[in-house]
């Protein structure tokens, strides 16, 4: 009896072991193989430094480097930045803040064969913080702390900023920031790359087709060992969403990174089982309302504190996330970073935040009475796209209607929107929103600044100002708090210039075959696929 | 004097007054599938008419508790009942499709009318005159009518922006040329015939000659286009909002509600766009249909061969 015991228990963890070492084995990258991406968007130019778009992004970034990234095993962190041409740690900063030395790792070479230096980071770092006359630089302003750049040696970079600043190193980790080659940037100008491709990343470019698809192979020389596991990918051009879900369900496409609502990925799922992996995050990205102050009665901080108050946004974000790839309540800081006001303290201190629905709509009857807007009728501007913003606009609108406000919406196509919104500034309310790369709450922030060239609600506010200039100079985190509180309160509370909706909520459903990919707070992010790999048994299962 | 004993009138000999039933069954038999379209229109007019009355719920009124509810649901305590079901805003069916034949209809009807009826008064005109007034009319209208009626309407919406009344707008300026160039060609004969001429000759005014003597002898062509030109107003309205160029959100439209759901909850929850699509071509079947027969009746050598 013992020893038929002991034999039992000798198979149960024999098999256990085995199971386990089957388990370890299926999620240990396999070399090989091809992914295809399916893209929702048009690519303007290749050039990263100028573009602001994911159509860009996702099929051209896995051609590029970068100085410093999110670590693509942790991207849900919005503080963890790891080194990608750099070598160790990212840099602490020394002289109380002001000096950030980047050691370059030796051996990188550009798809061209040519070594990648200091220099060329340097390079790099210049076109886009110094740009020279007449030529772009699309997140110039994220870098106006930073006084110089060197490059004393083939391995050292050493940037000099004006102030101590929290903003400096999620500016550098954007993954816009494309390292070029001097070569190329001497040779041919500081133009040459929206129309062609050098880069140091994991992947060479092999071809794009118009309107058809993008090719990458495999950099056999490139730096992280071992990396990248595919053989290529293919990003195949798709603007339509039918298209882009079913070319995943139809085995045309594995993944799609953008994101997809939430009733396509219940579709999916009904549809492949568990053949789809769904991976979901808060996504820095926020739909705002912006009151135009120059027009009455929107000048009157009672009518935009009762458009506030009657937006019950708990109850949205419980009824909207089964609709609209919106989810989350926050403020002016993405939900999820140390910096962000929890939501208690959102709740007790800010005007739309309470859980009291029925108190805060008699709130907001009362103060339009009181500024005597008890049946303000206005258009609420929106753009012409369907998630999130004709959905939020819809729900806003009836939000408004159970304070007694009648509301019209005037959709228009994203060119003449953007118009009416920025140039025109002929609206009485519209959508506006804040979407960001990197979390970089300091950065982002900055939205909501009269003075900002991105915030159009047209008014002026010396307090706001001040604070945010204090923020902008302490890299001190807890100084950091109390001052993005000061500044939140008074945006949202007491000046209600603008209103939060609801935060972002990103949905990737992708094929079960698809591995090492990790979802991050912005669509932007982790798209080097270095990472990435096909389970090649596990696409056996799926018939492909 | 012989007198004649005349004898007591059989009520059942006299020819029997026609009553509106009889002129429907008439109808009905001459013209069946005709009378189906009239019914529909009918139908939905009450519909757009009475919609405050006929609808249970507010069409415009966000009730999340309620979201995606299949046809038939009965909320046991409440008693709220939904028959066709609800939308991703939990806005009962039934009653943003009723609420939606009244949009449909006010753009359908004001479009064609306006259109055509300016189109008739141009055509006639333009055939009346005759020479560069006419040269010039047409060649104005031949540069419309290069358009597709769909591509037309999408460029006036691009210039003027979305809206009902901007929707009726860009409906209304491509049926202009349509009904203008049918109604000159049946002018063109008429203004060649005596009474004209004798119109002309006793001093008429210009516009008493087009509008009391020529108009309504256009009538047949101009009718037949109008009940055409209802149907393809509302097939037009519901494509521009499912472009979402058209009528916007909360209004209820069908072709907004077909946007609204054939993209996302086609397979999820089917009735989202099936209702509003039914809706469409129903009405544009009926408005065809009643078209049609209302050509039979009108077109002498149809009615000859009938």
């Amino acid at each position: 009896m013992r020893g038929v015991a002991s034999k039992l228990v000798a198979t149960v963890a024999g098999a256990g072991f085995a199971l386990g070492a089957v388990a370890a084995m299926a999620e240990t990258p396999q070399a090989g193989g091809e992914l295809n991406i399916v893209v929702g968007s048009k690519i303007p130019s290749y050039d990263a430094h100028i573009e602001s778009t994911f159509g860009m992004i996702h099929p051209i970034r896995p051609f590029y480097s970068t100085l410093i990234r999110v670590n693509p095993d942790n991207p849900s962190s919005p503080t963890d930045f790891v080194c990608d041409v750099c070598e160790g740690d990212v840099p602490e900063g020394t002289d109380n803040g002001t000096t950030y030395t980047f050691k370059i790792r030796s051996g990188i070479t550009f798809h061209d064969g040519k070594p990648l230096t200091a220099a060329d980071v340097k390079a790099t770092f210049d076109k886009i913080v110094f740009p020279p006359e007449g030529i772009a630089s699309n997140r110039k302003a994220y870098f106006k702390m930073v006084e110089s750049i060197e490059a004393p040696d083939d391995t050292t970079l050493v940037f000099k900023l004006k102030h101590p600043s929290g903003t400096f190193i999620p500016s550098v980790a954007m993954p816009f920031n494309f390292i070029y080659s001097k070569a190329d940037l001497d040779a041919h100008g500081h133009t040459w790359h929206q129309t062609n491709i050098n880069g140091s990343g994991p992947f060479r470019f092999v071809e794009h087709v118009q309107g058809s698809h993008v090719k990458g192979e495999r950099n056999d020389n490139y730096y992280h060992e071992g990396k990248p596991y595919l053989d290529g990918y293919t990003a195949l051009s798709a603007p339509k969403m039918s298209i882009r879900l079913q070319a995943i369900r139809g085995g045309r496409a594995d993944i799609e990174f953008r994101g997809f609502p939430p009733k396509a990925r219940d579709d999916l799922v009904a549809a492949l089982g568990d053949k789809i992996t769904v991976q979901e995050s808060d996504w820095n990205c926020v739909l705002l309302v912006t009151p135009n102050h120059k027009t009455k009665p929107f000048d009157d901080p009672r009518v935009r504190r009762a458009m506030s108050l009657a937006v019950d946004r708990h109850g949205g974000s419980k009824y909207l996330s089964n609709i609209a790839i919106v989810k989350t309540v926050g403020g002016i800081v993405f939900p999820n970073h140390p910096l962000a006001t929890p939501i208690d303290e959102l709740k007790a201190n800010i005007a739309g935040y309470s859980d009291d629905v029925a108190g805060s709509i008699e709130q907001a009857k009362a103060l339009l009475a009181e500024a005597g807007q008890s049946d303000l009728k206005f258009t609420l501007l929106n753009r012409g796209v369907d998630q999130p913003y004709k959905v939020v606009g819809t729900w806003l609108i009836g939000q408004w209607r159970k304070a007694g406000m009648q509301v019209d919406q005037d959709v228009r196509p994203t060119t003449p929107f953007y118009a009416s919104l920025r140039k025109q500034k002929d609206f009485d309310v519209s959508i506006d929103f804040n979407c960001q790369s990197i979390v970089n709450p300091i950065a982002d922030v900055s939205k909501f600044l009269p003075t900002a060239g991105n915030n159009y609600a047209s008014f002026e506010d010396a307090e706001l100002e001040k604070i945010y200039d204090n923020l902008l100079r302490t890299a001190n985190v807890d100084e950091q708090k109390i001052l993005i509180r000061q500044y939140e309160k008074r945006v949202l509370n007491d000046l209600t210039s603008q209103m939060i909706t609801l935060w972002w909520y990103k949905i990737n459903p992708h094929r079960s075959y698809v591995k090492g990919w990790k979802i991050a707070p912005s669509h932007y992010l982790n798209q080097s696929l270095d990472n990435v790999w096909i389970d090649k048994e596990e696409k056996k299962r799926h018939g492909l | 004097m012989a007198q004649t004993e005349i004898a007591p009138l059989e009520s059942n000999t006299l020819p029997r007054q026609k009553t509106i039933w009889d002129a429907a069954l008439r109808m009905i038999r001459r013209q069946p599938l005709g009378s189906a379209g009239l019914l529909v229109i009918v139908i939905m007019i009450f519909g757009a008419v009475f919609a405050d009355y006929v609808v249970p719920y507010d069409p415009e009124i966000e009730n999340f508790e309620y979201m995606l509810m299949p046809p038939g649901t009965i909320d046991e305590t409440t008693g709220a009942t939904f028959i066709l079901g609800t939308d991703s805003f939990g806005r009962d069916m039934f009653s943003r499709l009723v609420h939606g034949a009244r949009t449909a209809l006010l753009v359908g009807f004001t479009a064609s009318f306006i259109g055509a009826f300016v189109g008739l008064v141009l055509g006639v005109g333009s055939a009346y005159f005759g020479g560069y007034v006419d040269l010039i009319f047409q060649r104005v209208m031949d540069v419309f009518m290069a358009f597709p009626l769909v591509i037309m309407a999408l460029a006036i919406v691009a210039i003027f922006g979305t809206g009902t009344e901007k929707v009726i707008i860009a409906i209304t300026i491509p049926f202009i040329p349509r009904c203008a160039r049918v109604v000159r060609s049946s002018a063109l004969a008429l203004r060649e015939l005596p009474y004209i001429d004798a119109a002309r000759s006793i001093g008429y005014s210009h516009t008493r000659i087009v509008m009391r003597h020529m108009v309504p002898n256009v009538m047949a062509p101009f009718l037949i286009m109008l009940t055409a030109f209802v149907g393809q107003a509302i097939l037009l309205e519901a494509s521009l909002s499912y472009l979402g160029l058209g009528v916007q959100e909360p209004t209820a439209a069908w072709g907004l509600m077909l946007q609204g759901g054939a993209e996302e909850f086609a397979e999820s929850a089917p009735w989202v766009p099936i209702w509003p699509g039914v809706a469409i071509t129903l009405a544009v079947f009926g408005f065809n249909l009643f078209g049609d027969a209302v050509r039979d009746v009108l077109d002498p050598k149809l009615r000859a061969q009938n």
